[in-house]
């Protein structure tokens, strides 16, 4: 918006009328699909009106909408977070509602909470003080001083991380490596860190193709299937190491890549998306289907764990020929050296994708890559072949993806085309593009704040989706070019880099 | 070969052809004007599902079932208003924000609102599959052969008739009315058709109403069809659809229906001849090969490269 608009004031009843206008459309959009539940019952499917939940919504929607109009005409922001407390209490009172309640007229919960216990009271006023703090602190007094200021607080915050890189990087790795040491003994710390690190890796991977090469892939998903069968399938029938199987894992992955994508990448963006899309369905289909092979729906059980490189094992019956990890290292046996040797691999087979992907930006083919991104016409005019330019970062992202595979069967000792989804495709895509594009570090940040914070809240099953896509969506309104967001050539002609960030922070 | 047998896969195929066409419309004029996947679209679709089963469960209670016509009126009437909101308030919410900025930005946003579009309703209807009796019963045997009846349903003719006459409407609407106008305006060049006093928020708004209108025809017709529905159907029929519009040309109206009609013809020739299981891998399979040799689709116009 534009401040030459800030001194013309809406009236109240134009402000009326768009209140109304939102609350019809909000009254509209509620009134079945919330408002009418169908109910599972013998005789067929009835209904159970929940009048309640379609107030709510129309009240949410109102206040909403007010915070907005106030934002708009300048209004201080302490009313402003006001509005938004309310929105949100009222969005919790519809979750909370939808769960159990079988009184439609019952008092709203969030007053029972107000008024109940001394721990519920301390909690509600606690949870309303954490809203409306990031509602006070997130708006922006509307006045064209302030807005340059926090401009340019993030502009220096963006300089301060572009100068840093290396430490940030660097601090990352070492808190990384010592998280073990730390919670050494807390078994779902581990496991939730290793996930979120194979989430960082396959991010990585799938940077190579869509960060670096821009070509849009929503079939990631197929390498991952790809890899994990493939050391899942060889491990049981030729009783390979799992040593032996991740290369092969890898390799497989790539040439299945270079397979997917000789016929598809001369097309271009949105073409690209959707046959890569259709790939990674017709992989989950084989999966399902091929019963003989993959088992079908029921996946496949008991997959080999991975030996200490091949000098000890893990389990506390070690058999016959070799000896177990506590033996070997001298200390007891404890059922937390796998999980924590599992940890540490995927970090490392992390770290390597990492590193392979910061070396390949400065050969001829990562150059060759970006330079395909921002111009293909130019690429091809200077002689670079877009097919086989394209094909590489095809199959080295695929390749990482298979690696991937290949740890996540031998971690989960299960597995089945359930894993496999679209949804993992898009979870891994919404992290690259949500960390900014290209940016080594925001995929890191993106993985954390997406598959971190929603398996802290397990307790939330049923919403976690629902936040996780809501979350989606903010992020992309808030910040459309990713958190850490610098997409820039690595190299630029007649320009240091120094000099480069100072030219951009201006 | 089995002439009868051939003639019902054939009016098989051309009905589920007729419900991907009227889904893959919305895919095909959103693309066209802003040039983006709507990829909620197909959860739009599961919306419209949901509202006509709800509208007929309402009807049941009042009464007035008994009524056929009335009540499938009603279900179409209301499925097509209260869906069109939701493709209105899809557009406002995660995509108007985001026009003109980064192009992947708008589609992790179209995922995210489809990701909450299909949790909203699996949280508030319920993930339970949700059956709904036969409205329209029996049909017409078109031929006996000696083993096999060739059966036309009545549902299947209303598909057909009713995908008919709302292509040939919105047909009409998008080449002789002033709206058509100026959704066509928009799609050459946004800003100069902005400029020459076209009202560009709405004329998106509007095609993304026209198009959540279709899916939600396409909804209730699965709905009575099929008998069932659940909140995850939108899904893999999104994709089909989009696999439709590209198919018969992204950006072009009759295409979509061609690309509709073609799909839906494939998928139930494959499963009808060959395995019932890989007929999604066949579908993909030949977008696959025309994207190769025609990747513009098959009614649209190649896109010259500008430099």
């Amino acid at each position: 918006m534009s401040s030459a608009f800030a001194s013309s004031r809406t009236s109240g009843s134009e402000i009326v009328k768009e209140l109304a206008f939102f609350a019809v459309i909000a009254l509209l959009m509620s009134v079945m699909i919330l408002g009418v539940e169908t109910v599972d019952r013998p005789t067929g499917l009835e209904l159970a009106v929940r009048w309640d939940l379609v107030l709510i919504a129309i009240g949410s929607t109102v206040i909403g909408r007010l915070a907005l109009i106030v934002r708009r005409e300048g209004i201080s922001r302490l009313v402003q977070a006001l509005m938004i407390t309310l929105a949100a209490v009222c969005v919790f009172e519809m979750f909370v509602r939808f769960r159990d309640m079988d009184d439609r007229w019952a008092s709203p919960v969030v007053l029972d909470m107000a008024v109940g216990s001394f721990t519920s009271i301390v909690v509600t006023v606690c949870f309303l003080a954490i809203v409306f703090a990031i509602a006070y602190f997130s708006m922006k007094e509307k006045s064209a001083v302030v807005v340059d200021e926090s401009t340019k607080i993030s502009s220096k915050i963006q300089v301060a991380y572009r100068s840093n890189t290396k430490k940030i990087g660097l601090i990352g790795i070492i808190f990384f490596f010592i998280f073990p040491l730390i919670f050494g003994e807390n078994r779902s710390a581990i496991d939730l860190a290793t996930l979120v690190m194979i989430y960082i890796m396959l991010g990585w991977g799938l940077n190579i193709v869509v960060g670096l090469a821009g070509l849009l892939d929503l079939g990631y998903v197929a390498f991952y299937a790809v890899g994990a069968y493939s050391y899942a399938l060889l491990s049981q029938n030729f009783d390979l190491s799992f040593w032996l199987c991740l290369p092969l894992a890898g390799i497989f992955a790539a040439s299945f890549g270079i397979v997917l994508g000789f016929p598809v990448l001369r097309l271009r963006g949105d073409y690209l998306a959707i046959v890569t899309l259709g790939f990674g369905e017709i992989i989950r289909v084989i999966l399902i289907n091929w019963y003989d092979l993959t088992g079908g729906p029921d996946g496949i059980s008991s997959i080999e764990r991975p030996s200490f490189f091949g000098l000890a094992e893990f389990s506390r019956r070690v058999p016959e020929g070799s000896i177990g990890f506590g033996d070997l290292m001298g200390i007891e046996y404890s059922s937390m050296h796998r999980l924590i040797f599992l940890y540490y691999l995927i970090l490392i087979l992390a770290l390597v994708t990492n590193f392979v992907t910061m070396r390949l930006r400065k050969l001829p083919i990562g150059r060759a890559w970006e330079a395909l991104r921002e111009d293909e016409i130019a690429c091809r005019s200077l002689g670079i072949n877009p097919t086989n330019t394209k094909l590489s970062a095809f199959a080295i992202g695929a390749m990482f993806g298979g690696f991937a595979g290949a740890f996540f069967a031998t971690r989960q000792g299960f597995i089945s085309p359930e894993s496999f989804t679209f949804l993992e495709s898009a979870v891994i895509l919404a992290i690259v593009v949500m960390g900014g594009m290209g940016s080594q570090i925001g995929v890191v940040l993106a993985a954390v704040v997406m598959i971190g914070f929603p398996e802290m809240f397990r307790e939330l099953a049923e919403y976690r989706m629902l936040i996780f896509g809501a979350g989606m969506v903010a992020i992309m309104l808030w910040r459309p070019r990713g958190l850490l967001s610098f997409r820039d050539p690595t190299i630029l002609l007649n320009m240091s880099k120094k000099e480069k960030v100072a030219g951009e922070a201006k | 070969m089995d002439w009868a047998y051939f003639l019902q896969q054939l009016i098989n195929g051309l009905t589920l052809g007729a419900i991907y066409g009227l889904i893959a419309i919305g895919y095909t004029m959103v693309y066209g004007i802003i040039g983006m996947i709507n990829f909620a679209h197909g959860e739009i679709y599961m919306i419209g599902a949901f509202h006509s089963l709800i509208t007929f469960l309402i009807c049941q209670a009042a009464g007035i079932s008994g009524i056929l016509p009335l009540t499938l009126l009603l279900m179409l009437f209301v499925s097509m208003v209260l869906t069109s909101i939701y493709g209105w308030g899809v557009e406002r919410v995660a995509y108007r924000p985001l026009r003109g900025s980064f192009r992947l930005a708008a589609l992790i946003s179209a995922i995210g609102m489809s990701i909450f579009l299909q949790n909203f309703v699996q949280i508030s209807q319920g993930a339970r599959v949700k059956p709904m009796q036969p409205l329209i019963e029996g049909g017409i045997t078109m031929m006996k052969s000696a083993n096999f009846d060739v059966q036309l349903s009545y549902m299947q003719i209303i598909i057909i008739v009713l995908t008919f006459v709302l292509m040939v409407v919105f047909s009409t609407l998008i080449a002789k009315t002033s709206l058509g106008r100026a959704q066509r305006a928009c799609e050459q060049d946004r800003t100069m058709a902005g400029l020459l006093g076209v009202n560009v928020d709405r004329t998106i708004s509007t095609t993304f109403v026209m198009g959540a209108a279709l899916a939600s025809v396409a909804g209730m017709m699965v709905t009575l069809y099929y008998g069932v529905i659940d909140f995850y159907i939108g899904f893999l029929a999104g994709v089909k659809a989009f696999t439709a519009a590209v198919l018969g040309g992204i950006g072009s109206l009759p295409g979509a229906m061609l690309g509709g009609l073609l799909i839906g013809l494939i998928e139930a020739f494959w499963s009808g001849y060959l395995t019932i299981e890989y007929k999604d891998v066949a579908t993909f399979g030949i977008l696959v090969l025309v994207l190769i040799f025609r990747p513009w689709g098959l009614l649209g116009k190649p896109e010259v490269e500008k430099v």
